[in-house]
């Protein structure tokens, strides 16, 4: 055999398997560098902040998650936070999702005064960052005194831009032809839009009621200068006065966030098909 | 307006047998859209439009004494002599020239893996991947906070074990960097790498062995079959990552508050600071649109990239 082909054969034998196992390699490392803050949540919020920082730090578990449950149920009344978390998720996400699809389904298939201008605006509040409307929405509020209201929470971002767009990227890939039978058949625009149109597309309406819901259950900043009586609070915002507190107690902390965020993971974990389909209507546009 | 006419028509309603439904279908037609569109009209208007017009009109105004009066262009000279803003947008720079293209670069690695025919519990690496980005924000910034902490912190635990002496994560300007970097990092590749995994699923299977069969090797078919069909994709993942570090503020706000002196600040953060801890509300207001300006210029410029790509 001439070197050159004792070359080729070495690599054609060699290398796949070499490389397969450096990219599982790496894959696995990825992995791991992603996930192993969540299990180390776990280690933390069933410890006690002496064994936390302890050197060697814990690996496994330890048994104080009732003791840190009790003592966060205590200081921020857990349940009653995320209980505030869960009604304002779940009527933000309902009312939100409806209005963003039906722009979307307008701006998918209608001509009408006032179109182009409305697109435009639903593409620039995707471009720009909400913080810059900070300071006039908090003066807004304070005028309509609706500081520490719920509706000051919910109101302002319900016109969704992402979703407006993601629906009017499904709407348009919906036949007309359809529309125009069920009108003949005289029903009702609303009606078709409810009982024909909205079924066909609920693959992307899913993908937008989750991400919408992921979206209000994490608010951070906007929640936090709205609300300020405690037990009106959200969970993201009652657990960073948490962090603003002298002593700051980090077991009950990590526990506390741990199960804050356990419901987007489940969600994520049940849904994750839908949710990243959902993120790619915006990348490949039909 | 229309009643008035149909009314005073009546008469030559019996000539004409059909006009009412005429105009009603015209006013149908009109209305409809509206019916779908208004709510979310009616709130861009209030809640969009309307405070960013009013903050364009305050960032002429300047707070004295409690009365707002007329400064002309003062607070945008202001900024632009402002040390601490020229500070913000070099640490934008900064992330946005090392991070961004080592995210991209890292998550197109992992989506490639990720694709491989052979690679068994595909699923269970996508939602390790993904956790990251659904994390809530607080506990995040919790985990890296303890995480990072300078004495007795993990990672500090770990560079002892190999006998590096402990770095003061989030005090150190050049450290603090790297840290908020790194969680950016951290948060953000997963997220990207199972986008452009959905893209790489998306070229059909025959167009790999179509090349093969051409002899292309790997690397061929790489640049010639995957790179041109992969681009929107990536073109979106970095669109929408130069978005997010100009509008970056959850982590540094959380992670560092900006510090240590203005290392972390970004714009946005710093909007936010003159805002609602100085409560100086014209020059946050300036701040912002040019925040705003800067976003626009970029975003169109990408835009136009992809716009010409032939992809859009």
């Amino acid at each position: 055999m001439s070197q050159a082909a004792e070359a080729r054969s070495r690599t054609r034998g060699g290398r796949p398997r070499a490389g397969r196992a450096l990219a599982l390699l790496l894959l696995l490392a990825g992995a791991l560098i992603s996930a192993a803050p969540f299990y180390w949540m776990v280690v933390a919020s069933t410890r006690d902040d002496s064994e936390l920082f302890a050197s060697p730090p814990p690996f496994l578990p330890g048994g104080r998650f009732l003791h840190n449950l009790v003592e966060l149920e205590h200081t921020i009344g857990f349940g009653r936070v995320m209980l505030n978390s869960a009604g304002v998720a779940v009527v933000y996400t309902v009312l939100s999702s409806l209005i963003s699809a039906m722009c979307g389904y307008a701006l998918a298939k209608y001509r009408f005064r006032g179109r182009r201008l409305l697109l435009g605006a639903v593409l620039a509040t995707m471009m720009i960052p909400f913080q810059v409307l900070l300071v006039p929405l908090f003066q807004m509020m304070a005028s309509l005194g609706w500081v520490d209201t719920y509706q000051a929470v919910i109101l302002p971002f319900l016109a969704n831009s992402f979703g407006i767009f993601l629906m009017r990227q499904a709407f348009l890939a919906f036949p007309d032809e359809l529309i125009e039978s069920a009108r003949m058949d005289g029903a009702g625009d609303l009606r078709i839009f409810y009982r024909v149109v909205l079924p066909v597309v609920r693959p992307q309406f899913g993908a937008l009621v989750i991400f919408t819901f992921m979206t209000q259950w994490n608010a951070f900043l906007w929640p936090l200068l709205m609300l300020n009586t405690e037990d009106k609070y959200t969970a993201p915002v009652a657990l960073y006065t948490l962090i603003g507190q002298s002593h700051v107690d980090y077991s009950g902390l990590i526990l506390g966030s741990f199960l804050a965020t356990l419901p987007l993971m489940l969600i994520f974990f049940l849904f994750q098909k839908q949710f990243v389909s959902g993120l790619l209507g915006g990348a490949v546009k039909g | 307006m229309t009643k008035q006419r149909s009314a005073k028509s009546g008469p030559a309603r019996t000539a004409r047998p059909d006009p009412p439904p005429r105009w009603r279908e015209r006013w149908r037609r009109r209305c409809t859209p509206w019916t779908f569109a208004g709510p979310a009209a009616a709130l861009l208007a209030l809640f969009f439009a309307y405070p960013l017009l009013a903050g364009l009109y305050q960032s002429f105004t300047a707070d004295r004494d409690g009365v707002t009066t007329w400064v002309g262009l003062a607070q945008y000279r202001r900024m632009a002599a402002d040390p601490v803003f020229w500070a913000a947008l070099r640490n934008t720079g900064l992330i946005l020239l090392v991070q961004v293209p080592v995210m991209i670069g890292l998550a197109l690695l992992l989506a490639f893996g990720l694709n491989q025919s052979w690679l068994r519990l595909r699923a269970g690496f996508r939602i390790a991947y993904f956790l990251p980005a659904v994390t809530m924000l607080v506990a995040y910034s919790v985990v890296f906070r303890v995480l990072l902490k300078t004495d007795g912190g993990l990672v500090n635990q770990m560079l002892g074990a190999v006998g590096l002496p402990d770095v003061d994560w989030l005090n150190g300007p050049g450290w603090a960097r790297l840290a908020l970097i790194g969680s950016i990092t951290w948060r953000w590749t997963g997220y990207n790498a199972v986008i452009l995994l959905a893209g790489l699923q998306s070229i059909a299977r025959e167009q790999y062995e179509a090349a093969a069969i051409d002899g292309a090797g790997p690397l061929t078919t790489f640049v010639r079959v995957v790179m041109p069909q992969l681009r929107p994709v990536i073109l979106f993942c970095s669109v929408t990552s130069t978005i997010g570090t100009l509008q970056l503020f959850d982590e540094n706000y959380v992670l560092t508050g900006g510090g240590p002196g203005n290392a972390t600040t970004t714009p946005v953060l710093y909007l936010y600071k003159v805002g609602f801890e100085q409560l100086d509300f014209g020059y946050a207001a300036a701040i912002s649109w040019v925040v705003v300006a800067i976003i626009g210029l970029i975003s169109y410029a990408q835009f136009r990239f992809i716009g010409k790509d032939g992809s859009r």
